[in-house]
């Protein structure tokens, strides 16, 4: 039914590509929303849209973008080579493609939560003397903090699973850019049953573990 | 003492006081969607006026000529929200202390909180969240909060408009009470002519941003 796993490594590199991902997904999304959750500026619905874009687009599309971008003769990729560095078919390609493909989920969850946030609790701030930054971290994020739980989950979710931009961008090779998703495809295509069975069961496994465990922390945290 | 002439353009009148108070209370009254509370914001800081002057004691808060608008955070002017905007992932405790933090690191030390609490008689719910307070409860712990920070102006935005009747009364007599003890000029924003009767040592009737009767004179009571 199923066979012995040898290989971890399409596991391990799924995470970790996943949870880089998920951390850079945050650490730019968080202060994108939070500057477009309020106001009005020229261009704002050109930005989002562009923001959004490799939502709606097909991965392989966002996935031929990055060649351009990132492939040895693109325009950021031959800037790269010449101080030495390859991104291009190298597990790095494949957080850069993860990490695109799963903004626009993070924007949307937290641009929401932001929104949220009753205007008046960060005005109260300022009047008792906060500082912006101490506002955002003491007032605006705690309390947006559910619906960027949200976006964390859909987030690593998305990444976890990207398929098409990451074959695109960072191929298949067995011991160096091989995640789950392609471990799946290829064994499926080469006739392995078995291999795919398992893997589908490691990632069906570790995905439920994941979710119960935030849904589970988010409901004690609620209050 | 405080001293304002302003004006701010808004999208359907143009908003306008002037006026001079010593320690007093200052009722601004008039309907709504007068430009209560955004005159408020703007001696807050958290609105900026189109033209005009804010003079706090001696200093220039905001001053169009000058070029000078001192942001909110350093204006050390006390602000009541309409609904309390009290923090609500954090205790009573947590709020009256918000402001003590960083602010008051520097120099002066600010009003026991505890002790603050305790003459509003709310101490006793120091630990408890803003969610299972009643509206009077929330409204002084709010009024602690901000007093807290020893302000120099106190702006209180339809104070009572949240409360019934019985409790509205007795925390009309508390503000006033309030008022004499702190010998800082307090602003307060109401629809409610009962409260502007109360309070007011000055009354400010606003009228799509004018005063009545289209004079810049503020109209005195007694």
């Amino acid at each position: 039914m199923f066979a012995q796993l040898t290989d971890w490594y399409p596991v391990l590199l799924s995470v970790r590509v996943a949870v880089i991902a998920t951390v850079v997904v945050t650490c730019l999304g968080l202060p994108v929303s939070r500057l477009l959750a309020r106001g009005e500026f020229f261009g704002k619905d050109v930005l989002e849209a562009v923001i959004t874009l490799p939502l709606v687009l097909p991965p392989s599309v966002v996935g031929y973008g990055l060649l351009i971008l990132i492939g040895k003769n693109g325009l950021l990729g031959k800037m790269l080579a010449e101080l030495g560095v390859t991104l291009i078919f190298t597990w790095w390609a494949a957080v850069i493609a993860s990490t695109v493909v799963a903004f626009p989920l993070m924007y949307q969850s937290a641009k929401a939560a932001f929104k949220s946030v009753d205007i008046n609790f960060e005005k109260a701030a300022r009047t008792l003397g906060a500082s912006e930054l101490r506002i955002f971290f003491t007032i605006t994020l705690p309390l947006a903090w559910p619906g960027i739980l949200a976006g964390l989950v859909l987030t690593f979710a998305r990444a976890l699973g990207e398929f098409g931009a990451t074959l695109m961008v960072a191929g298949n090779i067995p011991g160096q850019t091989q995640t789950i998703p392609l471990a799946i495809y290829f064994a499926v295509g080469a006739g392995k049953n078995e291999m795919a069975r398992t893997l589908v069961a490691v990632i069906t496994v570790f995905s439920f573990i994941v979710i119960y465990w935030v849904n589970r922390w988010a409901k004690k945290h609620q209050n | 003492m405080l001293e304002v002439r302003i004006s701010k353009k808004l999208w359907h009148f143009n908003l306008e006081l002037e006026v001079k108070i010593d320690n007093q209370i200052l009722v601004l009254w008039g309907p709504s969607g007068a430009g209560k509370t955004t005159t408020l914001h703007c001696l807050a800081g958290l609105l900026k006026p189109s033209d005009g002057f804010i003079k706090l004691n001696a200093q220039v808060l905001f001053s169009s000529d000058e070029k000078i608008d001192v942001p909110t955070r350093l204006r050390n002017v006390g602000y009541l929200f309409q609904n309390y905007a009290l923090f609500p992932h954090m205790t009573v405790r947590q709020n009256v202390l918000y402001g003590l933090r960083g602010k008051r690191r520097a120099g002066t030390s600010g009003v026991d909180a505890v002790e603050l609490l305790n003459s509003f008689g709310v101490g006793h719910l120091i630990e408890r969240y803003p969610g299972q307070l009643s509206g009077g409860e929330r409204q002084r712990v709010a009024l602690a909060r901000a007093l807290v920070v020893q302000p120099q102006l106190l702006l209180l935005d339809e104070p009572f408009s949240a409360l019934d009747k019985s409790t509205r009364e007795s925390l009309r007599q508390e503000v006033k009470k309030l008022h004499r003890q702190w010998k800082i000029p307090f602003v307060l924003v109401s629809h409610d002519e009962e409260d502007a009767q109360f309070l007011g040592d000055l009354i400010v009737s606003l009228e799509n941003g004018r005063f009545r009767g289209d004079s810049l004179q503020a109209v005195s009571v007694q």
